[in-house]
């Protein structure tokens, strides 16, 4: 398990590799995610399940290289195998025929919305899905998305379809009277704190899925905690996706720079092999 | 004759120095010494010392082996009740158990049993003493063991030798639950759990890492489609409690299980790991209990200038182990007791300054059987402090009881057992250790480990 089948790289940072991990394929839903350590000494890191395939037995990973772990992570080779893979992990997203959809994507956050976009339209959702990137090359899985949802497209610097940010995309549809019974945001923090703000205030239902810290995934530290309504629950075992308005945003947005410091040392003392980057 | 009452003391780490280091705070007894620390038992007719244990250790056959310097004999005979000897000599709790009972200790001190114990294990390990143990062929009947925590590797042990097919389907990526994540380096050599692990290994159990029953299967699949015949529940009590006051999400703040995760397991204690620990300057540890004293003395050892318990009792109601609160101590960690926290404040960039606790007093006994702590209003004050570890206690992991509805839990959220023994409401199904009982201690959950192969061993035949 965890043998590498393929790997791809997607933009400058991001990279899809497919694994082999048949048990993990069999039992995943949409918004689940692993556990994994690339090497034998590395940290535990959560990542989405982007796609699977229970057939033959693999799940893909997208990932963006944050610090030295998913650097490491992307220099592994085809046919190299991950030394330490878990799963599936968290609730999956609660799935139905709720009507008129959107699901709004930030950078690499477009490859957890992925799964999501599937089983909505799978379950016969109506889905409108809104993908970020600060430019053109950034833009992610857009022909996936498009094959099955209404997809719109905006970046920071024009490059490619609206310039602007999601919100000014989701704005625009508000105002043309487009309804929708749910909206799905993912993305980095600051940009789900920003999003699902202006779907609520739409009087619209919104999940964000979180992507705390995490070391174990399975409930036993309570590293990846957020305050919800108050309440503290484990993103990993109570989450990732949480109901919008009761999400403590700024409390998550600064427990995600608790070891900054140690990762721009860590990530100096990589020797970065490759060339170009 | 007055020799007999006292034990012989056993070489430890000088205080100054193992502040600084995480090998092994105790040293055990040479050769000489154990067989001379053996001889004082007194080899009672009816042992006392045996009623104390939770497995019921042949305690003076094996004493007596060693006594006699046949140590291949000790070790055979020890093991016959307790598969993890090494872990237990270091990590029981003896002074409450059967060196509590020891007829000695009436005029002087105990036999020290855990002393002993442990001489003989770690002998065993370095000398190969026991090399062939025998198993019995097999009956064709296959065990799931979730969990290669004290009370899953017991049952694994017990299972294998009686030709049942055993495999331990554990969470992590390393096998040993509390044994490898929880309990320190300094106290627990983690290279001695891997020699007991890799034993059981050994004799044809298969363990699978990386596999969490209840996401990765759940417990009918294993039933229905894996073809296992009983499912053994030893998850363990890992789900942390937190006080719930303001301030206890800040940068620095961690429960116990992550700071020890993080140093016992990703082994955050050393240069150079991949996985980060926040090494404080003046760290805080809320609690009392063994735990409390492991994240302290870690804490000491990380670096720390100041390490200091926070407990809202008195020493006297501490549950950790008299010799972990010496220890922690002798290595400089301060006591604050009859103390609570109200608030973590954080400076402005979110990491933890300073937590904010009342002072306490004792009043009258609570449902705990201790004097319930009293806040003295008006007493607040400030301790500095950049990290904090919560160490108050932990309730059961839910992901099992999530994802077998028909299993019958308590309203802690614990498995319920019909007895003793591990049987649960689902049938071919069993449990024990903290997940039945709530977190309590590496032998208590062995003996559940016994008693619930016992049952499997009873059932099997049926």
């Amino acid at each position: 398990m965890g043998n590498i089948l393929r790997k791809e790289q997607l933009s400058e940072l991001v990279w899809r590799f497919r694994l082999d991990a048949p048990r993990i394929a069999r039992k995943r839903k949409a918004g689940q995610f692993i556990i994994l350590r690339p090497l034998e000494n590395s940290e535990r890191i959560p990542l989405t399940i982007a796609n699977w395939n229970t057939h033959d037995g693999w799940i893909e990973i997208i990932f963006q290289i944050a610090g030295k772990t998913t650097q490491v992570l992307s220099e592994l080779s085809v046919g190299d195998s991950v030394h330490d893979i878990a799963g599936p992990l968290g609730k999956p997203t609660h799935i139905e025929n709720f009507g008129k959809v959107v699901c709004i994507g930030g950078g690499v956050g477009v490859a957890p919305l992925y799964p999501i976009v599937s089983a909505l339209v799978d379950a016969g959702n109506d889905v409108t899905t809104i993908i970020g990137a600060r430019s053109k090359n950034l833009v992610i899985l857009e022909n996936e998305m498009k094959r099955i949802s209404n997809l719109l497209i905006a970046t920071d610097d024009g490059s490619y379809g609206t310039h602007g940010f999601v919100t000014d995309v989701f704005n625009e549809l508000i105002k043309n009277n487009q309804k929708f019974n749910l909206a799905v945001v993912i993305g980095p923090v600051i940009m789900m704190k920003f999003t699902t703000a202006l779907t609520i205030k739409a009087g619209i239902l919104t999940y964000a899925s979180l992507n705390p810290i995490m070391i174990d995934g399975t409930g036993m530290c309570g590293g990846c905690r957020v305050t919800f309504n108050n309440e503290i629950k484990f993103a990993c075992v109570d989450g990732p996706e949480f109901e919008a308005s009761g999400i403590d945003w700024d409390g998550l947005i600064n427990r995600q720079n608790s070891y900054k410091n140690f990762e721009l040392n860590k990530s100096n003392d990589h020797q970065c092999k490759l060339a170009g980057v | 004759m007055a020799q007999i009452f006292k034990r012989k003391p056993m070489a430890q780490q000088d205080p100054n120095l193992r502040s600084k280091n995480f090998e092994e705070v105790a040293l055990g007894y040479t050769k000489e010494e154990a067989v001379e620390e053996a001889k004082r038992c007194l080899q009672c007719k009816r042992p006392l010392c045996v009623t104390g244990c939770p497995v019921s250790v042949k305690i003076p056959e094996f004493i007596k082996s060693i006594a006699d310097e046949d140590f291949e004999k000790s070790i055979k005979l020890l093991k016959e009740n307790n598969s993890l000897p090494a872990v237990c000599g270091r990590v029981c709790p003896q002074e409450d158990q059967c060196e509590q009972k020891c007829i000695l200790s009436n005029k002087g001190e105990a036999v020290a049993i855990g002393n002993l114990e442990r001489f003989i294990a770690d002998y065993d390990r370095k000398n190969n003493l026991q090399k062939v143990i025998s198993v019995k062929k097999s009956n064709g009947k296959k065990v799931a063991v979730i969990g290669s925590g004290p009370a899953g590797l017991t049952v694994a042990g017990e299972l294998i030798k009686e030709g049942f097919s055993v495999t331990i389907f554990e969470a992590l990526h390393e096998a040993g639950g509390v044994l490898i994540y929880g309990i320190p380096e300094f106290r627990l050599p983690k290279n001695i759990v891997k020699k007991e692990i890799g034993y059981l290994e050994s004799l044809g159990v298969h363990i699978e890492k990386n596999f969490v029953v209840g996401k990765t299967a759940t417990i009918d699949e294993l039933l229905n489609e894996e073809n296992f015949d009983f499912v053994f529940i030893g998850s363990g009590a890992g789900l942390p409690s937190f006080m719930n006051i303001p301030g206890e999400n800040s940068i620095g703040v961690y429960s116990a299980n992550e700071y020890l995760t993080r140093s016992n397991l990703m082994k955050a204690f050393l240069d150079g790991s991949e996985t980060p620990i926040i090494k404080g300057k003046h760290v805080v540890t809320i609690g009392g209990g063994n735990v409390a004293m492991d994240s302290a003395r870690t804490a000491v050892r990380l670096g720390a200038e100041t390490s200091t318990i926070v407990y809202r009792r008195t020493e006297s109601e501490m549950p950790a182990r008299n010799e972990e609160i010496h220890h922690a101590k002798e290595e400089g960690v301060i006591f604050k007791l009859l103390c609570n926290p109200t608030k973590i404040n954080s400076d402005d960039n979110g990491f933890v300054s300073s937590i904010e606790c009342v002072q306490m007093e004792l009043g009258a006994k609570d449902s705990s059987g201790r004097p319930r702590p009293i806040v003295i209003e008006n007493s607040n004050f400030q301790i500095d402090a950049d990290v904090i570890i919560i160490a108050i206690g932990n309730k059961p992991n839910p992901i099992i009881q999530e994802t077998t509805p028909d299993l019958k839990i308590s309203e802690k959220g614990t498995i319920l057992v019909n007895d003793d023994y591990g049987r649960t409401s689902k049938k071919y199904v069993y449990a024990g250790g903290d997940i039945v009982t709530g977190a309590a201690t590496v032998i208590l959950a062995m003996g559940a480990g016994r008693r619930g192969a016992k049952s499997i061993m009873e059932d099997a035949i049926l």
